[in-house]
């Protein structure tokens, strides 16, 4: 079991590109147009003004590390094998949060303010999970 | 770092049009357990009986109906025979409890309804409620679970402010204390130390399987009316003298970057809407579904600074018969019974009534409960006779 067995995401309208981008290696947010601020998950409109003005902007990709835990009780099936797994929060350089997994980097050198970047190692068919390493 | 939210902030000094107006007039609970062969509704009628006879009322008086965890109100009313001219079900996540009470709150004072019935039944354990798991936002990342969201706030607190795992102890095994003291909880007999609590398996690494509440079966009810009314009923009415509440759903469905400190904070006007100050007050409900959310709660409502929870319980401030502040004498989630807000509420009617036996916190006058979740709230109760 890897990546390829781990729970699909749920698509809708909104997240749609974010998950398309993904497939092409790249991590894209949407941007309020009005205050500059990227939000995450996407939506129809800016949390900052409540309008729909707003675009699609690549990410940087990078991160910092704000907190993490590890999961010892198991909760998907097709997880598993990867218990005890860790879960990193990223703040990504352009403010929103991401929960996600680490990548080419091992559990004892995760640490809270350590700087990651985004990479993409595979996913359950049709998608491509954002995973997150060592600043590239 | 996060959006700064920008919160209605309930004004400081201004009397809430509600204080003293209302009162629990009954309170009931179920049998706590695991009980397959009975469900919610039947879980929900026993404690709706038992409410019905501690306020000497019969479903004939109740006009007014509050469901929460139980599939359908209306199949509730049905099967009760209330036909009220009030009703609602409300969400299923704890928040919910003190919520539902302040709704309550609000159709007794506005006249739409006299007395109402409040019902939450549980029936978890039974069905095997596994609190995680599913399709959700971060699913595919393997993050679930609301202990997880919690553990992840503990991390981060501790590395802001230097807070350990072992803050949590004195935490669990307060509650667990109580509830040795409570025959009808959960852990009734099964006592634990702070070895215990730091030994115990990790469910979530940086939280243990004590730092946890329980997942258990049951139902609680209350029945509310105006505090007039109370008067007349058959045991002594305790009073709802005030409520707070700041909601904040900035945080893009990830854990809570501010540890709830704003919107508890904001909680603090309680006081002011209560006429009742914190050195009046003689013991506490802090929603316990992780041993963190208590710190977190004594820390937004100011009973010590950021940051300074772990200090602030050390030694027993928690527990019965040792510290100022007796909280969760029943043993809260963590140890009588997960029952989402709704029996700690009733634990502080029980507690101003003088009813609680071994656990009873003496000369108790008014009880404060807390809840840090996404709605933070507040709410003070005290004795009508206080």
């Amino acid at each position: 079991m890897s990546l390829q067995t781990r729970p699909k995401p749920l698509v809708d309208n909104w997240n749609k590109p974010f998950w398309a981008a993904c497939a092409e290696g790249k991590l894209r947010l949407q941007r309020c147009k009005a205050t500059g601020k990227c939000f995450y998950p996407p939506a129809p409109v800016s949390p900052f003004t409540g309008k729909p003005d707003w675009e699609w902007v690549d990410a940087s990709g990078k991160g910092t590390i704000w907190s993490w835990v590890v999961f010892h009780q198991g909760y998907f099936g097709g997880m598993k094998d990867e218990l005890p797994y860790p879960v990193i929060m990223v703040e990504l350089d352009e403010g929103p949060m991401l929960l996600t997994n680490i990548e080419g980097m091992e559990e004892e050198d995760i640490a809270i303010g350590k700087r990651v970047s985004v990479r993409f190692p595979g996913g359950p068919e049709g998608f491509t999970l954002p995973q997150f390493g060592p600043e590239a | 770092m996060p959006p700064e939210p920008s919160l209605a902030s309930p004004a400081i000094g201004t009397p809430w049009p509600l204080r003293d107006k209302v009162a629990f007039a009954g309170i009931g609970t179920s049998r706590f357990g695991n009980f397959p062969e009975t469900d919610s509704y039947g879980l929900g009628c026993e404690a709706l009986n038992s409410a019905l006879d501690d306020a000497g009322l019969t479903t004939k008086d109740i006009d007014g109906l509050i469901v929460c965890r139980i599939p359908s109100y209306e199949r509730f009313a049905e099967m009760t025979g209330i036909n009220p001219q009030y009703c609602l079900l409300t969400e299923t996540a704890g928040r919910f409890s003190g919520v539902s009470m302040a709704l309550a709150a609000q159709a007794i004072a506005s006249g739409a309804a006299k007395n109402v019935a409040l019902v939450y039944g549980n029936n978890g354990r039974s069905v095997r409620m596994l609190y995680g798991g599913g399709d959700s936002q971060w699913s595919p990342w393997g993050m679930t679970s609301p202990g997880a969201s919690h553990a992840m706030m503990w991390r981060r607190h501790n590395h802001e402010f230097g807070t350990t795992h072992e803050d949590l102890g004195p935490v669990s095994v307060a509650f667990r204390h109580h509830a040795c003291l409570n025959p009808d909880a959960v852990m009734n007999g099964r006592p634990i130390t702070l070895e215990d609590h730091a030994a115990a398996r990790p469910i979530c690494d940086p939280l243990k399987l004590l730092d946890y509440c329980l997942i258990n079966d049951g139902a609680v009810a209350w029945i509310m009316t105006s505090a007039e009314r109370a008067k007349d009923m058959k045991r002594p009415p305790v009073l709802l003298s005030g409520y707070a509440r700041q909601d904040c759903f900035a945080y893009g469905a990830a854990p809570p970057t501010d540890y709830w400190h704003p919107t508890l904070s904001a909680c603090r006007s309680v006081y002011d809407r209560a006429g009742i100050g914190r050195d009046d007050i003689q013991g506490l409900g802090i929603y316990d579904n992780f041993s963190p959310t208590v710190l977190f709660s004594l820390e937004g409502l100011g009973f010590c600074k950021q940051g300074e929870s772990g200090d602030f319980v050390k030694g027993g401030t928690l527990q019965l018969g040792q510290g100022r502040w007796p909280t969760n004498t029943s043993g809260g989630h963590l140890s009588d019974s997960y029952m989402q807000g709704w029996g700690l509420i009733a634990e502080c009617v029980r507690q101003l009534r003088g009813d609680c036996g071994a656990r009873q916190i003496p000369d108790a006058k008014a009880m404060q409960y807390i809840c840090a979740t996404n709605i933070a709230q507040s709410a003070i109760l005290r004795r009508a006779d206080a």
